[in-house]
């Protein structure tokens, strides 16, 4: 009876909302942008390299993301999570790399993310369009909701940019922010450029406390801020050579 | 009728003759077996639960949309705002009457409904439905965790 029960609390609301007219009730809301959220075509980072010595100034902004969005610290290396984090000259820039490098660049660390690709092979890897790339504003996003966790984007990302969870995420976070999502057991995840803050007209977390080293605009604004930094200044980017055009930027 | 199937039938009738009580009495007992749910539980039905509301919920008196509404299909409107605000970065909802809610269930919805165990899990026990929305959006609980 238990069945029948659940139809009698269930069915008789959808039948009063019919009733009413559906079209009515839910076709008539509207959906829109926040009055103080920030617009871009393409957004991009530059990140300059000049400004970093050591890895203590790339310490707050990993720290800043991570908190942030929950991302769970690991013991095992094996199954880390990260958004953001620091990688050597040789492994950052493979197919820019000479024998004998300027000293500088050889010893900082480098900050790298996912790089928001303007033409992300991990879109294309992804059967369930899980993960994809934003009309709006050029922002490879992923639904959580959709992820199976294949890993196909793992495998397809040239920047290993994407984490999967092995294991559920949650006791392993020592902070929680309860106005972000953890994430499940299962689900492959990576830097979403803070989405989220973007769309309440706040730049990403990483760029707020970067002190100057990060700059964050629209790459398709020719007098934004990124546009100027790179107008004045050589940078290269991350295996440019593969064709996804990395939209984050180091000047070197 | 041709000799063969004259043969058939006698066939067929003495082999009725002969189990007719085994048969009845096991479709008996299969029938009776069958609706064994039914009767046993018949007049029992558990009463639906009674919800309880945070002192934010009942100052709002109304929802994002109806009670009847929300009830309904709440989960129909979970899934227009997850691909607004995932797929299109439209994060404002505007419901019929004109007011505007940020669409976020970790911040709009746990926030009014903050307790989770007297409001969500009420139901959807009742209703024996296990949706994971909250293996990663966090409910807020007000008291301990």
């Amino acid at each position: 009876m238990a069945g029948v029960a659940v139809l009698g609390i269930g069915a008789k609301p959808v039948l009063d909302v019919l009733a009413a007219g559906q079209g009515e009730v839910a076709g008539s809301f509207k959906l829109q942008k926040g009055e103080g959220a920030l617009n871009a075509k393409q957004w991009a980072m530059v990140i300059d390299t000049r400004k970093v010595e050591k890895a203590s100034d790339l310490e707050p902004m990993i720290s800043a993301c991570h908190k942030i969005h929950n991302v769970p610290q690991m013991e095992n290396k094996n199954h880390e999570i990260k958004w953001i984090w620091e990688e050597e000259y040789h492994y950052a820039f493979p197919t820019a790399t000479s024998r004998y490098m300027n000293e500088h660049a050889e010893h900082i660390p480098f900050l790298v993310l996912c790089n928001h690709c303007e033409n992300p092979p991990c879109v294309r890897a992804c059967p369930t369009k899980a993960t994809f790339k934003r009309e709006s504003d050029g922002i490879v996003m992923m639904d959580f909701h959709r992820c199976i966790g294949c890993r196909f984007c793992m495998a397809a990302c040239p920047y290993g940019a994407r984490s999967f969870n092995f294991r559920d995420p949650r006791p392993f976070i020592k902070e929680t922010n309860k106005e972000f999502p953890t994430r499940m057991k299962g689900v492959v995840e990576k830097c979403n450029y803070c989405a989220e803050r973007i769309a309440v007209g706040k730049l990403p977390a990483c760029v707020e406390a970067s002190n100057g080293i990060l700059t964050f605009g629209d790459l398709f604004d020719p007098n934004s801020a990124v546009r100027e930094l790179l107008k004045s200044n050589f940078t290269i980017r991350r295996k440019q050579s593969l064709g996804t055009e990395p939209s984050v930027y180091y000047i070197v | 009728m041709s000799d063969k199937k004259i043969f058939l039938m006698k066939d067929k009738n003495i082999f009725l003759i002969k189990d007719k009580k085994y048969i009845i009495a096991g479709l008996a007992f299969f029938i009776a077996l069958f609706t064994f749910p039914f009767w046993y539980n018949s007049g029992k039905a558990a009463p639906g639960p009674e919800i309880k509301l945070t002192d934010m919920a009942k100052e709002a008196k109304e929802c994002v949309m109806p009670t009847a509404y929300m009830r309904a299909e709440h989960m129909q409107l979970l899934d227009i705002w997850r691909q607004s605000v995932v797929r299109n970065s439209d994060n404002i909802y505007v419901n019929p009457s004109g007011k505007a809610f940020t669409m976020s269930l970790s911040n709009t919805c746990l926030d009014c409904h903050s307790n989770k165990a007297e409001f969500c899990d009420k139901c959807h026990d009742y209703a024996s439905v296990r949706p994971y929305c909250f293996d990663c959006h966090i409910d807020k609980p007000k008291e301990i965790k």
